[in-house]
């Protein structure tokens, strides 16, 4: 048994952190989240150049042959960065997703383009009334002639708006709820029948509700085998939450420190107010729940390639403890900072809305909760 | 990263299991496993069975009768022992004296007391708190006046456990008045049959006598039995709470109690289903579930880290802390498992089990509501939560 990253693991961790701490300050981060786009293209190229964007695939893919652990050491830090940029969505998402299930083929004409930071993905699975559950889709894509009709409505797609290609799932046959049935589309963004409309998220990100209103594909544009992609979009899933976990960590981390630095510089009643034992406590609430959630990141990433039901329980488990510790950890760095803790100026705010949205996507502590509990009835 | 135990330590576990199958007594067995409380020779004759395979100390220094495995083959053995649900192995002699004696203790001391601390022939007692000293440990006033070549000593000792099944007690006592509480207090090592001992039992909530108060009125204590200085107590005390913080934690007792709540609650009906098909019910232990693997991943990070030669710093409170909040939750919930069947009270039940007559309720009821009545304790003692909480707030964080 052991924790410790391999060489090259600590490698990728102090370029990231070094790059984060000097090129990623936060006054700047603020004014790149106003703009149109949401978050810098030239971050974006840099990302590139430096081999990110490659880091989860294979060698033979142009990849850094990098997997969970190695997205774990980026997440981590671009969680203390309260990162804008659509890595998750791009490489961990669409990416991998493409790289598992796509043809030689398919994968050469994209993959090369993504991992070069050229061109970015978005995977569209949700819908409105799907919330979490992950085989719930309406959206229907109907055979013609050769190649299929696309019609429904996708909700939150992270970073729909600036992705040029659409990893959309789409029934091609059974009921609403059926695992069976469901088929992965790559879809341009420009295609005929697609309206993407963008708009930034509580914790000032991006994503679109995308409309499909009869888009006309053609066959090639299937993505793996027809009817059978919900057990690679769980798979997919299962790797966003493990690095959205490790996002987690960091914003928590982030906000452990500013906590304490600030019990013990802020002064009332003629003393640092981290000399009050509930302010202590609550502090030390904070730094419990973090070093759990850091076993639990660990975890994740551990689990995150294991058998199907062994991993879905863990993942489960550590998006529902991660979401509490989140929360958590999140309303207390606020109370504890006093009225300055709401304020939009200060970073803690940020910490805390992310962690918000981080709870939310992929599945929030209540329905990985459902999740892990719904495990226990299967040993 | 490798977060699975490695093939030669699950061969290990599976010798541990082994053996556990082939010597634990049945009679015992059968008695824990129905949640009757252990008395004194259950414990003594487990204790012996692992003397004899060697087994009894395992953290313990080989030249001393430790067995030599590293913290993660002492944690699979406290899992395996714990999953086989034996007697605990009791602590004050085996994990608090021997290392202090060790440490502190004169050849003599050492070759005293080590030996029948680990055939379980002397039981010990650990003698901290006081009726007026409790988290505030130091401000004890039990006195030892030397004499000669004795101390006398005066004062009371409170929620010592077992004492009345021990024949040793080691104690902290003031020698002298100084500046700071914890200057001028000693490690005495005192027999539990001299004149002027007198023990007298503390029902708890559970109707059930484990603590007790122990007065001592001028006891006579041979100079030989203070360990360490004069004055060394605080030092010693401390070193002592310091040691073995990575089982604090208790997570293999509470993966233990985990499959017994699962057990209870698939039998437990709610109407037509068994409890456990309701996922208002199964969602709470879930997320206590959850808890516990976070608390077990952390604590094997610690452990790890022990194996590598980087002790557990203070950060090993958050394992008490979590550890007991976690073990309370679960007699909660087995109690709130059976319904209606938790609230019939019997205490020769408790202690002796059905035996020939039929069980009201459930044969797994009955002790559930005293356990979960009684385990409040343990956000009390060994330093409460709260002070462990002040421990992570001064030397982590650097408040206060």
């Amino acid at each position: 048994m052991d924790y410790q990253l391999n060489e090259l693991q600590q490698m990728l961790q102090q370029s990231v952190e070094k790059y984060v701490e000097r090129d990623y300050d936060f006054a700047n981060r603020q004014q790149l989240a106003v703009t149109d786009l949401g978050y810098s293209e030239e971050n974006w190229r840099q990302f590139a150049e430096l081999g990110w964007l490659g880091v989860p695939f294979t060698e033979e893919q142009g990849g850094f042959g990098g997997g969970a652990t190695e997205l774990m050491v980026l997440f981590e830090a671009f969680g203390k960065a309260l990162l804008l940029e659509p890595y998750l969505a791009s490489v961990v998402l669409g990416g991998q997703l493409l790289a598992r299930v796509g043809s030689a083929e398919q994968i050469e004409r994209l993959l090369p383009a993504v991992i070069a930071g050229e061109s970015k993905l978005a995977l569209a699975h949700s819908e409105p009334q799907s919330r979490y559950h992950l085989s719930r889709v309406a959206c229907s894509a109907a055979a013609q002639g050769d190649g299929f009709l696309l019609t429904g409505h996708k909700a939150l797609v992270l970073n729909g708006q600036n992705a040029d290609h659409l990893l959309v799932t789409a029934r091609t046959s059974g009921d609403v709820d059926d695992p069976q049935g469901i088929s992965l589309f790559l879809v341009p963004a420009e295609a005929a029948g697609v309206t993407v409309r963008g708009y930034r998220t509580v914790d000032s990100l991006q994503a679109a509700e995308v409309h499909l209103d009869g888009v006309e594909l053609s066959a090639d544009s299937v993505l793996g085998t027809v009817g059978e992609a919900h057990a690679d979009i769980e798979w997919v899933i299962d790797q966003g939450i493990a690095a959205l976990c490790a996002e987690a960590l960091g914003c928590m981390e982030s906000l452990q420190q500013a906590t304490v630095e600030y019990l013990q510089t802020r002064k009332q009643f003629g003393v640092a107010i981290g000399q009050f034992q509930s302010l202590q406590h609550a502090a030390v609430d904070m730094f419990i729940a973090l070093s759990q959630s850091r076993s639990m990141v660990y975890l994740a990433a551990n689990r995150a390639n294991a058998d199907r039901d062994e991993r879905r329980a863990a993942l489960s488990a550590a998006k529902n403890f991660i979401g509490r510790a989140g929360r958590l950890i999140g309303q207390t760095a606020v109370q504890l900072h006093g009225g300055v803790g709401m304020s939009d100026e200060l970073d803690v705010s940020h910490y805390f809305k992310r962690l918000t949205a981080i709870n939310t996507w992929l599945g929030d502590d209540h329905h990985h909760l459902g999740q892990y509990s719904d495990s226990l009835l299967a040993k | 990263m490798q977060l699975e135990f490695s093939a030669e330590e699950e061969a290990f576990r599976l010798e541990v299991r082994d053996f556990i199958a082939a010597n634990y007594p049945v009679e015992i067995r059968r008695r824990m496993e129905a949640g009757v409380a252990p008395g004194k020779s259950d414990f003594v004759t487990w204790q012996q069975i692992l003397y004899q395979q060697g087994w009894i100390a395992p953290r313990w220094p080989v030249e001393y009768g430790g067995t030599g495995w590293s913290p993660v083959q002492c944690y699979i053995f406290e899992e395996e022992i714990t999953a086989a649900s034996t007697p605990r192995v009791m602590p004050f002699g085996l994990t608090m004296l021997g290392p202090v004696l060790m440490t502190f203790g004169s050849d003599e001391q050492k070759q005293q007391y080590l030996p029948a601390i680990l055939d379980s022939t002397t039981w010990w007692c650990q003698g901290y708190s006081e009726p007026d000293a409790g988290s505030d440990l130091a401000s004890l006033k039990t006195q030892a006046v030397l004499e000669g070549d004795h101390y006398r000593v005066n004062g009371s000792k409170i929620w010592t456990t077992y004492a009345h099944y021990a024949d040793m007690m080691f104690c902290l006592v003031r020698t002298s008045s100084e500046e700071r509480k914890q200057q001028g207090i000693s490690f005495l090592l005192l027999d539990m049959d001299d004149p002027g001992v007198e023990v007298a039992p503390i029902i708890t909530n559970n109707g059930l006598h484990v603590v007790n108060q122990v007065f001592l009125k001028d006891v006579r204590v041979p100079r030989e039995n203070l360990v360490g200085e004069e004055g060394a107590g605080w030092t010693i005390a401390k070193y002592l709470l310091g040691h073995e913080r990575t089982t604090i934690a208790g997570v293999a007792a509470s993966r233990q109690q985990m499959r017994r709540l699962k057990e209870i609650a698939t039998q437990e009906l709610d109407g037509a289903l068994p409890l456990w098909q309701s996922s208002r019910f199964r969602d709470r232990v879930a997320e206590v579930e959850i808890d516990l693997l976070a608390l077990e991943q952390t604590n094997l990070r610690v452990l790890c880290d022990e194996n590598a030669g980087r002790g557990p710093g203070p950060e090993a409170s958050l394992l008490k802390v979590r550890g007991t909040e976690i073990q309370q939750q679960i007699t909660e919930l087995m109690a709130e498992a059976v319904g209606y069947y938790g609230l019939p009270y019997d205490k020769t039940v408790l202690t002796e089990g059905w035996g020939d007559q039929p069980p009201v309720g459930p044969d797994y009821a009955a002790s559930l509501m005293p356990h979960y009545f009684d385990w409040r304790k343990s956000s009390i003692y060994g330093g409460s939560n709260e002070i462990q909480k002040n421990i992570i707030a001064k030397a982590v964080l650097g408040l206060g």
